[in-house]
């Protein structure tokens, strides 16, 4: 596809390249802001959702009677109140028949797999007195054994989470491109680990939270707090409704508290919720504390991964295995397959391999279940193939940067065929310049200054290393946006879009777009998002998506919008539409002002307004790219990891909003310093979560997250959507592990290979 | 067993007859209205719900409303001095892109806004510092010490103390 050059100044309008400040900011910093929790309906009550306080039980009764009696409480839900016991939430991507035994339903029933899941729900007049009642619930528990490690689930003696499965690995997967047992017999180097990465999770800062109405009149049914992908939800619940018709159901998204993969997808409270709105017929609000959100929202990224590389000594790569299991936690939930059969469609990363085997094991165990993360799967596998590249120089005595610039894919070979499927969509990289974006880093970041930083003695026992990541990132899956684009008389323009906001600046990039190919100014847009009943299709936020294939929607809606107005004033003026300017009061000719029609003349026929819509397409992915580079000084003695310089280059094909690109860079670098070195969800032998609490899960704060540079390039234009934009969520996060892991590997000697660097860790690996 | 209690909350008059169990959120967020603070765990770590008592930054998740009773309470939405204008840090705030998701802004503009007062003119080491009580899942921190900066530096020349809406 070509990309099409913008017809208008950007400078002026505030269009794409530019940093207009942000549509959305204003009510945010007023506290004026509509977070679910701050939404109200008259006659809403409240539910508390009651959990499992154990890993994995029996239970033959729930004894509702006492809660029932108590002051305030209108319902107690449990599965026996649930039509059919509760219909399973299906899988949204990565559709597995083998996984579908491992489907989790709205409420436990007869046996509870995880500390945390739902076995009822309290309705009440308040949250405070839902929760009191909630504690009479009787429940005559009867503990199973439990099982948590990924070796352990795949161990033959394991007890079973589902025991007419038979197993508890509910999915699997094989990869293999070319001749590996050749490519192994010719190689002069073999390196044989295995990589640990933690369990830890998106964790955004407001928990999730839902308010459900229903009209008994109308028979529909309204969701506030809708996020991510609210048309997506919208079918499933309907779904399991057992509604046919979906437009009885309408979502609406409110101020977003931040999503990083977690929030929006579909949970058992997202039937639940909805479910006790019908059923009591109440406006029903839940919003989850923060205990329970560290217990019952996704986690992510637990994998062990025993890998194999063949090289030859000159340091070019000839093979890569990998046999790794993924620890899904007590249920497929809707991204349950997506985090693995990314690892393992990624794990090349930017390099040439003659030969590649990937294979997984998706496991069950008794944890909280799990799902997608920023960078799902790959912040794990760049962490592996990175640490392993480093080994392997180390070994053969090869510069770190000199192994992989040997080994990277030639910017003469793309579109790069990778061998792997996302989902069963091919992996081809669209575009790229990855020794390009190298070079250009090395002397943006004055790597040669690192190097003797390196080299210079550091005070008092401190140790210093390097250590990058090199990455290939992946954008805009699901294969279709929607947008409409509406004018009217006064010169406002509305965008509705079928994507969706997390917090991330959807409104103010859309609009970016809209006036670049529009022509009217960035203030003349709003930018309407999230709601079923105004948006007729959608596929919302996720993976990067929202300005590859929303921005596209909405600058082929805006193009046709200006192509629509200035025949029509063609027309009228006598003039070509190449002679035409566009402002907020009509259309004139270039040069002679005086020539004009107004929007209301041009507008007269349509009733003041005319609107054009598009739906684009795009079948496959794009690949950005980029490379960490840490400097770390580390304590031996307290193993306290000090950065002294993080930078990241990133190539993101073509930057839309260059302040709001460094923000999800700077942000996706802090999550990633938090799985580098602090967030860990522990267990004790009886599965019992050590982390349900900020007091011992540790989110990274200011002192922790230092400045990040950036270097953003736009080299390699995605030739898959007209803007030539790739996404630029991820990248942040996508290396931290990797590059952070190599920087303490060098400092220490010794090569690290599981995650978090805890202090404990790095006192370990200097004893070791 | 429900106490009344009075309280001045942004200059205004409250009062309620609550449960002695009642947080001082909630009584905030519910009894009085005003949801721009907000809980982001409900055990003291993550600032999101950061007011000022009498002028001093308290988590309001960790204070019974009964424990207000008589003193005065600012919140964001008392922060700036009109409809059309915004204070100097939630301007700075939304020139400095120090804001995504924008849910845990509320309580580090009121942790900052006391910290400027006590320190008008602060390194940017001493505003990491300060700051590492409240956090912040979107941006990094880095854009939020660049504008809590700006809003030090604009807040010392004083004819700039509101800025109009743009």
């Amino acid at each position: 596809m070509k990309i099409t050059a913008d017809i208008i100044d950007p400078v002026a309008i505030n269009g794409i390249g530019t940093s207009p400040l942000r549509k959305e900011d204003w009510p945010l910093v007023r506290g004026e802001g509509t977070f679910v929790a701050d939404f109200k309906r008259p006659g809403m009550v409240h539910a508390f959702v009651v959990r499992s306080p154990l890993a994995h039980a029996r239970f033959t009764s729930i004894d509702r009677t006492a809660v029932l009696a108590s002051q305030g409480v209108l319902d107690v839900i449990t599965a026996a109140e649930l039509p059919d016991r509760g219909h399973k939430i299906p899988t949204r991507q990565f559709a597995d028949e083998g996984s579908n035994r491992f489907l989790q339903r709205p409420l436990a029933d007869g046996v509870v797999r995880y500390s945390g899941e739902p076995v009822a729900v309290v309705i009440a007049d308040s949250r405070y007195r839902a929760e009191d009642a909630a504690e009479l619930l009787d429940i005559d528990y009867e503990r199973l054994e439990v099982v948590l490690e990924p070796d352990d689930a795949v161990a033959e003696s394991a007890p079973l989470l589902q025991p007419d499965a038979g197993t508890n690995i509910a999915g699997r997967l094989l990869v293999e491109i070319g001749a590996l047992d050749e490519a192994f017999a010719q190689a002069d180097l073999v390196i044989k680990e295995t990589f640990r990465i933690q369990r830890h999770a998106a964790v955004p800062l407001e928990t999730r939270g839902l308010l459900a109405e229903y009209d008994t009149e109308t028979e529909s049914l309204t969701v506030w707090g809708a996020a991510k992908i609210p048309h997506v939800n919208r079918a499933i619940l309907a779904r399991m409704l057992g509604w046919s018709d979906e437009s009885r159901v309408r979502m609406v998204e409110l101020h977003v508290g931040g999503g990083f993969g977690a929030r929006g997808e579909f949970y058992p409270e997202d039937f639940l919720i909805p479910f006790a709105a019908i059923r009591t017929g109440r406006p029903v609000a839940w919003v989850e504390d923060r205990e329970e959100n560290l217990r019952a929202t996704n986690h992510s990224r637990e994998q062990v991964h025993r890998v194999e590389m063949a090289l030859k000594k000159d340091g070019t790569f000839l093979a890569l295995k990998d046999s790794f299991i993924n620890n899904t936690g007590a249920y497929v939930r809707t991204h349950g397959m997506t985090v693995p059969g990314l690892s393992v469609s990624m794990l090349p990363g930017p390099y040439k391999w003659p030969a590649y085997r990937g294979e997984f094991r998706s496991v069950v165990t008794n944890k909280t279940p799990g799902g997608t993360y920023r960078s799902p799967g790959r912040f794990e596998i760049n962490f592996v193939r990175e640490r392993l590249i480093d080994i392997a120089a180390h070994r053969l005595g090869i510069d770190t940067v000199d192994i992989r610039r040997r080994n990277l894919i030639d910017r003469a070979s793309f579109p790069h065929d990778v061998g792997t499927l996302y989902d069963g969509h091919p992996v081809i990289y669209d575009s790229g310049d990855y020794e390009l974006l190298l070079d250009k880093a090395l002397a943006a970041f004055d790597y040669e200054g690192l190097k003797r930083w390196r080299r210079e003695p550091a005070t008092a026992g401190m140790r210093r290393g390097l250590g990058i990541g090199f990455f290939v990132e992946k954008a805009g899956p699901a294969e279709r946006e929607y947008a409409r684009v509406e004018l009217n008389d006064r010169g406002d323009v509305v965008v509705y879009t079928g994507s969706a906001s997390v917090g991330q600046g959807v409104e103010t990039i859309l609009a970016q777009v809209c006036v670049s190919h529009l022509g009217l100014p960035y203030d003349r847009v709003r930018v309407v998002h999230g709601d079923t009943a105004v948006i007729p299709e959608g596929m919302g936020a996720f993976g990067s998506r929202a300005t590859m294939l929303g921005g596209a929607a909405v600058m082929r809606a805006s193009e046709q919008l200006r192509k629509r107005l200035l025949d029509a004033a063609a027309e009228e003026l006598e003039a070509a539409p190449a002679d035409l300017m566009l402002t907020a009061a009509g259309v004139s000719v270039i040069g002679a002002p005086t020539r004009s029609v107004s929007l209301t003349n041009l507008l007269s026929a349509s009733a003041g307004v005319i609107t054009e819509e598009h739906r684009f397409v795009c079948d496959l992915l794009g690949f950005p790219y980029g490379i960490h580079f840490a400097a770390v000084e580390v304590d031996p003695a307290s193993g306290a990891i000090h950065i002294h310089r993080y930078a990241v280059a990133y190539d993101i094909g073509r930057c839309v909003n260059p302040v709001l690109v460094g923000g999800q860079i700077s942000g996706g670098f802090a999550q990633g310093i938090g799985g580098a070195l602090l967030e860990e969800f522990s267990f004790d032998a009886s599965g019992q979560p050590l982390s349900a609490s900020f007091m011992d899960y540790l989110m990274p704060t200011s002192e922790e997250v230092p400045d990040v540079e950036l270097l953003i390039t736009e080299d390699a234009p995605s030739p898959l959507n007209p803007l030539g934009v790739k996404g630029a969520g991820e990248g942040g996060t996508a290396a931290v592990g990797a590059a952070i892991a190599n920087a303490v590997s060098d400092a220490l000697g010794t090569e690290v290979t599981r995650l978090p660097l805890s202090p404990q860790r790095v006192v370990e690996l200097v004893g070791a | 067993m429900s106490r009344r209690i009075a309280v001045e909350i942004n200059g205004r008059a409250v009062e309620g007859e609550v449960e002695p169990r009642l947080l001082l959120a909630d009584f905030i967020r519910d009894n009085a209205g005003l949801t721009g603070t907000h809980l982001g765990c409900e055990h003291g770590v993550c600032g999101a719900c950061t007011v000022q008592l009498d002028g001093h930054p308290v988590r309001s998740c960790l204070m019974f409303a009964v424990q207000a009773h008589g003193h005065r309470i600012a919140t964001v939405e008392g922060m700036a001095p009109g409809d059309s204008s915004l204070h100097p840090l939630q301007q700075a705030f939304h020139e400095c892109h120090a804001l995504q998701c924008g849910f845990c802004t509320p309580g580090i503009l009121m942790t900052m806004e006391a910290f400027l007062r006590e320190e008008p003119d602060p390194t940017s080491e001493r505003i990491r510092s300060a700051l590492a009580g409240n956090l912040c899942r979107c941006t990094g921190y880095q854009n939020i010490i660049t504008a809590v900066r700006l809003a030090a530096d604009r807040l010392q020349n004083k004819g700039e103390a509101a800025v109009e809406a743009s």
